[in-house]
């Protein structure tokens, strides 16, 4: 238990039973129709036990056969309605639970694709994945059958309580004051649950992630025999896990059988106290016994409520974790400046025209030369250039230690613009602040005069087109993931796009050419063909500015003189950024920025640079050093 | 299916007996206590005896007790039991998991393993949980209520043996049915989860060409199929409770109007009929707690099937040839190789390679993009099996050797580095474990990663997040050369790590590992000429096929693709 006391204790649960009602009010016509539902099957239920001994009393005793008749087809209409009432509303709850469910899911995921990259780099995503399954699981198995029966059981109660109030006042109380212990008993209880149902989720998150990292770095764990010291790492979790949900389970376990308990004492203290009574003439037998019945029936209710604490415990702590999600800040986008296709007026200046607003190089047949321009917050038009500047940027990932200080550099449109040095000098670092995956710390970047604080994250990066050093690809055909670069791309120019990154030849030799499926990654695929397909992805894109991280680094020199023709058609007057070690890739850049020890020491083009013999100068002759 | 997966219990099997025990002592008790009730208003108060009233209050306060301490132990009992077989459960996939080659792992993608490892198992841990009370229980209840019944009036009961079939019929028609429906629901989890992590994994990519809306209409897409599914299946599951109720108040119809009928007879007592009535109640109750029982267990069957899917799968490579024997030198053989990654592919990626490493040689490979240099030398630490052909290690199979040993003796940095979440100090430390900080920088020194571990914000402690992401690609490629070399290995298999590493940095580590480590046989592959040139011999791979072999100068002299390779690295230092 004590080591267990530093764990987050739970913290509110109201706002989180809030969150939760919130996405009920969607469908508040659904509910209440639900809980009208649940009103009626209660109360044929509840009436049809009443009414057994009226039926008795009245038919049965008195040998009245055509009465008896009458009554029970009675019964069996008003029972026919109860089970309608009951039918309808089980299947009413699914789809309400349902619709609830999906958009949670929806929310979430959406609210994840806000999140700012720092937030991805610190979890791992099988830990967030995990509140995708694990955690939305427990709610969807608390809304299907829980959430009804806790309306019932309220139902129950209160209509229980009010019979024995009706029938016998004075020793309504004892069972009052029982229940009162009960429903004391189980808060307490359920208080405690909810720490390991918590920590429950919050581990079995922890394995969640463990399992997905471990199984996508399986070759390295391969290689280095690993296996023993993670199966051991795991058992670890495991174990923690497994002590989590013991806890969550015995403590809200326990509930049933202490409640059970008290309304045994509860009855035995009615019924002794009854007894008195009737012994002193207070009470008649008949009276007391049809008391006692309604005693224990008042237990049934409760009872049936703490069968579910342990869902409903469970579903809170997985809510919270979900809304804990989403409450996490969003990246921070207040720009104003947006992207828009606009036309050059007689005068020269610029005027929002209609139509597809993201694509450059389009212009229908006939029309007025159209380009992309900014929408200055005032109305006014910038036209879209690609000139970018950094004054003075200053950038850490953490506070305290900055990567990068004082860059200063100015990219002219058009231009190519190189980084080199040598590893770690935060070259990668530079051009994700362009884009804005890490905002800097001080300084500023302009893009075409404007901040790029000021810019529309959404319009900024769509103004910008990368290619990372890390090649992703989808679930999909070769021709989907090409087609991510542009979604409205037609057959014929993801081929031209494929040709171009010299990635043709390659797919085309495939069993089933461009629709052939990719799996895990691309997993079948080699580091380098993945490279070419990045590459065809940002042709396809046709940004006003490029930026390519090591695109080629997989890439065998060979293939990338055949792809230099296509690059450079692809360059053809974009301002590109790129970063490559292999020099020949950035010789005929029109800037060259050297950079070591978190600045530019030297920059130039490439005729300057080496004439000047420094840094630049080295890089160069160390590889070439056979020459 | 469910013995295959009770058979996991393993020590926990104990904790399900005692449960069982509890359960069936404490319903015991819940039929105790209704019977001394009866004594106190029966006898006490009809015989105005306090003191009686009194003492049989007691003994039910005292029985309440010892049903409380019953439940508690049932509670603890199946909490262990159940949550000890998922723990179970959850170490011997895991274990399957890591003996699973890369085909295996295909076979069922990523995402879907992971919840074959963690909502499958929850899902059964919680139906032996919370299903054990239940199902012990309300055997028992049914049948002394059963039994009740029919010694207070056989004919009126005989009710029961229409209504109980029927009940049986309707869940059984359910369960029939819903189960396929789970299964389908299952897959379509699956289908979120793969989007899920394809998304988490490509965030950058996604940020990049701001396709947060087109990924969210994809997930849209298997989010209202996932929807669709669960809405069937738990509609269809849901129909239970209404079944149930039409069975309760029909029985209950027909007893008041056949039992009415014989009290008007005279042939039962009004006693007898209000008896049999609050016994259909308890039958009833105790069908519905059991008919939960079996909807959740359905629902566990679609989760046990994936989760024995997993211990099934038979890992394509195994130590079955392997003898106890270790690599002692490092000397390998490549005799006629075939390769490819799935039976069923027309074409080979490898085709009839052999060729030769003396121990303590260093070898060269290049070739063009896609000709599968990676995937030949994956083929010596065997992260795949030859198709065709042998692959030799000091003379004897690769297969021969048990993989740990194998895989010992062979250190090879991949060319997509993985490093994991942890300090960077474990992550070095998987090369050895109880390597010292001395070790570590002695392999960082060689490995060239000496000169930024200083101006990491904590050294060796500084967190590395999934992936290594707070590290350059470069400084990544050298820290995993670091991490390789403390396994001290006969072999080292550089597979194009040196890519992000500038030249200068490179051409260090080379002439450090040539001068540390001169008897560990290297295998390079590369895409610059330099890195190679002054290995003993370079193998020049094309289109899957070895078309070349020789020193630096040799094949300069005689080889096509060798020159043309050449030729365009050094077209651009001319310029």
């Amino acid at each position: 238990m004590a080591r267990y006391i530093g764990y987050k204790r739970p913290k509110n649960t109201k706002k989180t039973i809030q969150s939760l009602l919130h996405y009920f009010g969607y469908h508040k016509w659904l509910l209440a129709l639900v809980i009208l539902l649940v009103f009626i099957s209660t109360a044929a239920n509840l009436m049809g036990t009443y009414l057994l001994k009226p039926v008795i009393n009245r038919f049965i005793l008195p040998g009245d056969r055509q009465g008896l008749l009458q009554a029970v087809v009675a019964m069996a209409a008003m029972y026919a309605c109860g089970a309608a009432a009951t039918l309808g509303y089980k299947q009413l709850m699914v789809i309400m639970a349902q619709k609830v469910i999906r958009r949670i899911r929806a929310d979430l995921f959406e609210h994840v694709q806000q999140l700012p990259l720092p937030y991805f780099d610190a979890h791992t995503h099988g830990e967030l994945m995990s509140r995708f399954t694990n955690d939305v699981d427990t709610i969807q198995e608390a809304l299907n059958d829980s959430f009804t029966l806790l309306i019932q059981s309220f139902l129950l109660f209160t209509g229980t309580i009010a019979m024995l109030m009706i029938l016998n006042f004075r020793l309504s109380l004892i069972v009052v004051a029982f229940m009162i212990l009960m429903i004391l008993f189980i808060r307490f209880s359920s208080r405690r649950s909810r720490r390991y149902f918590q920590r429950q989720q919050a581990e079995l998150a922890r394995i969640n992630g463990f399992v997905e990292e471990m199984v996508a770095g399986q070759k390295v764990e391969k290689v280095f025999n690993h296996e023993k010291a993670d199966f051991e790492e795991f058992c670890r979790r495991n174990e923690e896990l497994r002590r989590a949900s013991t806890g969550a389970l015995t403590y809200s376990g326990m509930t049933i059988p202490s409640i059970v308990c008290l309304s045994y004492i509860n009855y035995a203290i009615s019924a002794c106290v009854g007894g008195m009574l009737a012994l002193s003439g207070g009470l008649d037998l008949g009276s007391l016994s049809s008391y006692l019945v309604y005693v224990r029936q008042s237990a049934q209710p409760l009872n049936q409520f703490t069968q579910q604490v342990n869902f409903l415990l469970a579903a809170l702590s997985g809510a919270e974790r979900i809304f804990e999600l989403m409450e996490e800040p969003p990246e921070e986008d207040t720009g104003q400046v947006t992207l828009c296709r606009a036309c050059r007026e007689a005068d020269g200046s610029l005027r929002e025209t209609s139509g597809s607003r993201q694509e450059a190089g389009d212009r229908p047949a006939g029309a007025a030369e159209t380009v992309l321009a900014w929408k200055l917050p005032d109305g006014t038009f910038r036209p879209l250039e690609g000139r970018v500047r950094f004054e003075n940027v200053v950038f850490g990932y953490a506070p305290e230690k900055t990567v990068l200080k004082g860059i200063s550099l100015e990219a002219e449109p058009g231009q190519k613009i190189a980084f080199v040095g040598s590893t770690g000098a935060g070259k990668t670092t530079i051009i994700n602040l362009v884009n804005r995956f890490y905002e800097i710390s001080s300084g500023q970047i302009t893009y075409d005069g404007i901040n790029i604080r000021d810019i529309r994250k959404k319009d900024l990066r769509q103004s910008l087109s990368m290619v990372i050093q890390d090649t992703h690809l989808f679930t999909g055909t070769i021709a989907d993931n090409i087609r991510y670069g542009r979604l409205d791309a037609a057959d014929e120019e993801v081929r031209r796009a494929a040709q171009i990154a010299n990635a043709d030849s390659f797919i085309r030799r495939l069993p089933q050419g461009y629709d052939t499926m990719l799996y895990g990654d691309g997993s079948n695929l080699s580091q380098g063909q993945r490279q070419l397909l990045a590459i065809a992805r940002a042709a396809v894109s046709r940004p006003p500015v490029l930026i390519l991280d090591e695109a080629t680094s997989s890439i065998d020199t060979r293939t990338e003189r055949l792809i230099e023709k296509g690059m450079d058609a692809i360059m053809e007057g974009r301002t590109v950024f790129v970063i490559a070690h292999r020099l020949s890739t950035v010789r005929n850049s029109e800037k060259i920025l050297v950079l070591e020890q978190r600045q530019i020491i030297e920059q130039g083009n490439h005729e300057e640079l080496v004439a000047k013999g420094g840094r630049y100068y080295q890089l160069y002759t160390g590889q070439f050093e056979m020459e | 299916m469910l013995r295959r997966i009770f058979s996991y219990f393993h020590q926990y099997r104990k904790y399900l007996v005692v449960t069982v025990i509890c359960v069936v002592a404490e319903s015991f008790f819940e039929l105790v206590i209704p019977l001394m009730m009866a004594d106190i208003v029966d006898v006490g108060v009809a015989n105005g005896d306090t003191s009686y009233i009194i003492h049989k209050g007691l003994q039910m306060v005292g029985c309440a007790i010892l049903a409380l301490l019953l439940g508690i132990g049932s509670a603890r009992f199946a909490a262990l039991s159940g949550q000890g077989l998922g723990a179970e459960l959850r170490k011997e996939e895991y274990r399957r998991l890591q003996a699973f080659s890369f085909s295996n792992i295909d076979h069922f993608q990523l995402s879907s393993l992971v919840t074959r490892l963690t909502s499958d198992v929850t899902s059964i841990q919680n139906s032996v949980s919370s299903g054990l009370r239940p199902v012990c229980r309300s055997p028992v209840m049914l049948f002394v209520a059963t039994g009740m019944a029919f010694s207070i009036n056989r004919n009126l009961a005989m009710v029961f043996l229409v209504a109980l079939p029927v009940l049986g019929f309707l869940l059984f028609w359910i369960i029939f049915h819903v189960r396929p429906l789970y299964t389908r629901m299952q897959t379509a989890m699956d289908a979120v989860n793969r989007i899920v992590q394809e998304n988490l994994t490509a965030i950058r990519v996604v940020k990049a060409y701001v396709r947060g809306d087109y990924e969210t209409l994809k997930f849209a897409e298997v989010n209202d199929h996932l929807t669709f599914q669960s809405e069937k299946a738990f509609r269809l599951a849901s129909l239970n409770m209404p079944a149930l109720q039409f069975v309760m108040y029909g029985t209950i119809l027909s007893i008041l109007w056949f039992g009415g009928g014989m009290v008007q007879v005279g042939t039962m007592k009004v006693g007898e009929l209000t008896g049999i009535l609050s016994y259909v109640m308890q039958i009833l109750n105790s069908m519905m707690m059991l008919s939960g029982v079996f909807m959740m267990v359905t629902r566990s069957l679609a989760s046990a099937r994936r989760i024995v899917e997993v211990l099934d799968e038979e890992p394509e490579i195994t130590d079955q040839n392997a003898r106890e024997i270790q690599v002692e030198r490092g000397e390998i053989t490549f005799d006629h190789v075939y390769f490819k990654y799935n039976r069923e592919a027309p074409e080979y990626v490898l085709s009839d390679i052999s060729f030769h490493i003396e121990a303590g040689q260093t070898i060269g490979i290049v070739g063009q993009t896609g000709s599968a240099k990676s995937t030949l030398v994956q083929l010596i630490p065997r992260l795949y099996e030859a198709t065709k052909g042998e692959i030799r290690i000091d003379g004897r199979p690769v297969n021969q050797y048990p993989l740990v040993h194998l895989r010992d003796a062979i250190a090879m940095v991949l060319q997509k580095n993985t490093l994991f979440s942890g300090t960077l100090r474990d992550n070095l430390r998987w090369g050895k474990e109880d390597a010292t900080d001395e070790e570590i920088l002695e392999a960082c020194r060689i490995a060239g990663a000496d000169e930024f571990l200083g101006r990491l914000a904590h050294g060796l402690d500084t967190e590395m997040g999934q992936g290594g992401v707070n590290v350059s690609g470069g400084q990544k490629q050298r820290l995993c050369i670091a991490r390789a070399l403390l396994k001290h290995p006969k072999v080292l298999i550089l597979d194009d790590s040196t890519s992000a590493v500038d030249t200068a940095t490179e051409a260090r580590i080379r002439s450090q590992l040539a001068e540390k480590l001169p008897q560990m046989t290297k295998i390079i592959i590369a895409q610059r000429i330099s890195s190679v040139r002054h290995a003993d011999r370079i193998l020049i791979l094309d289109d899957g096929k070895l078309c070349g072999e020789g020193t630096h100068e040799e094949l300069l002299a005689g080889n096509a693709i060798y020159q043309e390779i050449y030729e365009s690295q050094k077209e651009g230092a001319e310029l």
